[in-house]
C-alpha cells in the first residue's frame, strides 16, 4: 500500500505520482487480494481485467445498463461507476460468490425454471440486483410503484418487481419470464 | 480519463484541509455516479479526489423546531425509506425514488444530488460548442435537438435543465443547504438561492465557495397540506423528467388556504413558482383555479422548438397534481 500519514487527512492512501499503480486490497468473494491498480480503474474493471471475475458485465459503462451490477456490503450497486480504490476494505459479492454449478443460489434457479434470459448477458447483473432488491423491499424501501410510500409494509407485486428492476435492461427482452423469476424466488425467501 | 491523485478523509476538518491543499483541481468524490461518469468523458478533470464517502454525515436528525437535518452522506436510498421523511415530507420520499435506480439511489448522495449536472446531451457530446462545458464556445441546443431542453429561465447561452428530482421537492418543502468552509465557518443558503439561472454565465450552477463542503439539508417543519411529486418522462422508470411538479396543497371547506408549487425539467434550477401558488390560495379547489395558477406559472415560458410541447405538458402536470393532492386526504 502506497500510503502515508497525514495529521490533517488521515490515510492518505495514494498521493505523489498519479501515473504509476497503487496496491488496493479488495475482498471478493469472500477472497482477500491485493491488486497493482491504476487510480482510474473502476470496480467493474479490477474485478473483470485484473481479478477475472467476469460474471459481471460491462454494457454501457455509463450506468445506464445495469450489467455491472454487484453487492457492495450487501447493497447492490453499478461497478463501472465507482472506483476500485474507493473499495478498501469493502465486501464485494458477484454472481459467483452467490452460486456455483451444483449450489446454485434460490434466485439462479428460479430463473432457469422460468427461463428468464435469452443471451444471458444481462443476466449476472439482473440475478445480483435481484438479491439486492429482494433485500431493499424486506428493509421496507419505497418505490415509485407503491401507492403510499409512509406505509412501512411493501407487497411485491408485479409493478413493484418492475419498477424496482429497472435499472436493470434486457436487450432480449427476458422481462416477463424475469419477473415470474423474482416472484417465485421472493415467495420462497 | 485523466490521472488524478486520490485520498480518503479520515474527518471533515482533514477533508476540507486536503481539498484546500489540492489546489484547484481538487475535487470532493463522494457516491462518484455523476462525477466519475463525467471523467470519462474527460468533462470534468479533476487532478486530486478527496474521498468524503465514509465521513459521518449520514444521519438523519429530527431537529427541535420539528424539522429536519439530513446529513450530506446520506443515500438517496436510506433517506427515501427514512420513517420520518417517509411519514412528514412524503413529497421527498416520492421524488427520491422517481429518480434513477435503485443501485444508484444506493451510492449516490444526497449532497451529490444538488450538485449533479445537467443531462443536456450536447454537454456530454464534446465535439459539440456548449457554454457550460467551454464557456464562450456556444449553445449548440438552440437551435438544435431541444426536445428535453428549459422552457423557464434560460439565457442566450444555455437552455440546459437541472435534472434533480429531489431537488424539485426540496424547493417546494424550503430546504436549506448547510455549508462549511475551510475556514471552519459554517453558512446556510436557501434551496432557492443555491442553484444560479445560466444567465451569461451557465458554467457557474451553484452558489457553493471553492473550498466549502455540503454537510447537510436542513428540512423546516413541514407546511400545512397534502404533498405529492408527479413526474412525466419518456419511459415509465429510470429517465428523467420532461416535467415533474411538486406540489404542497391545503384546503379547507372546498377553499385552499396554503400551497407551494415547484417544477422538475423546465428550467436551470428546481423552478419554484410563487405566481402559481398566489393564484391558488384563498380560490376554490376547482380545475378552474388550477387551470388559472398553471397558466400564472407558465406565463412567461419560451419554447425552443422540440420542446415546446412541454409548457402546455407543465400546466397539464400542475393540474393533475393538484387535484390529486386535494383529493388524496379528505378535508378534516
Amino acid at each position: 500500500m502506497t500510503s502515508k500519514s497525514s495529521a490533517q487527512s488521515g490515510n492518505l492512501t495514494a498521493p505523489a505520482d498519479a501515473l504509476t499503480t497503487h496496491p488496493v486490497r479488495l475482498l471478493v468473494n469472500g477472497t482477500h487480494h491485493t491488486v497493482e491498480l491504476d487510480l482510474r480503474t473502476t470496480l467493474l474493471d479490477a474485478l473483470r481485467e485484473h481479478l477475472h471475475v467476469t460474471g459481471p458485465k460491462k454494457g454501457c459503462d455509463h450506468g445506464q445498463c445495469g450489467a455491472c451490477t454487484v453487492l457492495v456490503n450487501g447493497r447492490r450497486i453499478y461497478s463501472c461507476l465507482t472506483l476500485a480504490v474507493m473499495h478498501e476494505p469493502d465486501e464485494v459479492t458477484s454472481i459467483e460468490g452467490l452460486g456455483a454449478p451444483g449450489a446454485l443460489h434460490p434466485l439462479q434457479t428460479a430463473f432457469i425454471e422460468h427461463d428468464g434470459f435469452q443471451c444471458g448477458y444481462c443476466t449476472p447483473g439482473q440475478i445480483c440486483s435481484a438479491v439486492g432488491m429482494l433485500a431493499e423491499a424486506r428493509a421496507g424501501f419505497p418505490s415509485h410503484a407503491t401507492a403510499a410510500v409512509a406505509s412501512p409494509d411493501i407487497e411485491l407485486t408485479d409493478a413493484e418487481i418492475r419498477e424496482r428492476m429497472s435499472g436493470n435492461i434486457c436487450r432480449c427482452a427476458a422481462y416477463p419470464n424475469i419477473v415470474a423469476a423474482i416472484r417465485d424466488a421472493a415467495k420462497g425467501a | 480519463m485523466r490521472a488524478f491523485t486520490y485520498e480518503r478523509a479520515a474527518d471533515v476538518r482533514g477533508a476540507l484541509a486536503a481539498l484546500a491543499a489540492g489546489g484547484e483541481g481538487a475535487r470532493f468524490i463522494s457516491g462518484g455516479t455523476n462525477l466519475l461518469d463525467l471523467m470519462k468523458l474527460e468533462i470534468e478533470r479533476p487532478t486530486h479526489l478527496v474521498d468524503i464517502s465514509r465521513l459521518p454525515l449520514r444521519d438523519i436528525e429530527q431537529l427541535p423546531d420539528g424539522g429536519l437535518r439530513i446529513g450530506a452522506q446520506a443515500a438517496n436510498s436510506d433517506t427515501a425509506a427514512h420513517a420520518v421523511v417517509r411519514a412528514r415530507y412524503p413529497v421527498l420520499s416520492e421524488a427520491l425514488v422517481a429518480g434513477a435506480s435503485g443501485q444508484l439511489r444506493n451510492k449516490a448522495s444526497i449532497g451529490g444530488n444538488v450538485l449533479q449536472r445537467t443531462r443536456c446531451p450536447y454537454f456530454y457530446d464534446t465535439p459539440s460548442p456548449c457554454n457550460k462545458r467551454e464557456p464562450g464556445s456556444g449553445c449548440a441546443a438552440i437551435g438544435g435537438i431541444n426536445r428535453t431542453h428549459a422552457i423557464l429561465g434560460a439565457s442566450d447561452a444555455c437552455i440546459a435543465t437541472h435534472p434533480s428530482d429531489m431537488a424539485v421537492a426540496l424547493a417546494a418543502l424550503e430546504a436549506q443547504v448547510e455549508l462549511l468552509g475551510a475556514d471552519g465557518a459554517t453558512r446556510v443558503v436557501a434551496i432557492g438561492d443555491f442553484h444560479l439561472l445560466p444567465g451569461s454565465t451557465p458554467h457557474i450552477e451553484t452558489a457553493i465557495r471553492p473550498g466549502e463542503m455540503i454537510t447537510a439539508l436542513v428540512l423546516p417543519p413541514p407546511p400545512p397540506g397534502v404533498q405529492l411529486y408527479r413526474k412525466v418522462r419518456d419511459r415509465a422508470s429510470y429517465e428523467f423528467a420532461l416535467v415533474s411538479v411538486a406540489v404542497i396543497v391545503a384546503s379547507k371547506g372546498g377553499i385552499i388556504t396554503a400551497a407551494r408549487v415547484a417544477f422538475g425539467g423546465v428550467a436551470h434550477k428546481p423552478w419554484r413558482s410563487r405566481e402559481a401558488e398566489a393564484a391558488l390560495v384563498g380560490r376554490p379547489a376547482t380545475m378552474a383555479t388550477y387551470r388559472a395558477a398553471a397558466e400564472a406559472a407558465l406565463k412567461g415560458a419560451v419554447g425552443r422548438g422540440h420542446n415546446d410541447f412541454k409548457i402546455e405538458l407543465a400546466r397539464r402536470t400542475l393540474c393533475r397534481s393538484l387535484a390529486n393532492a386535494v383529493q388524496r386526504v379528505p378535508e378534516p
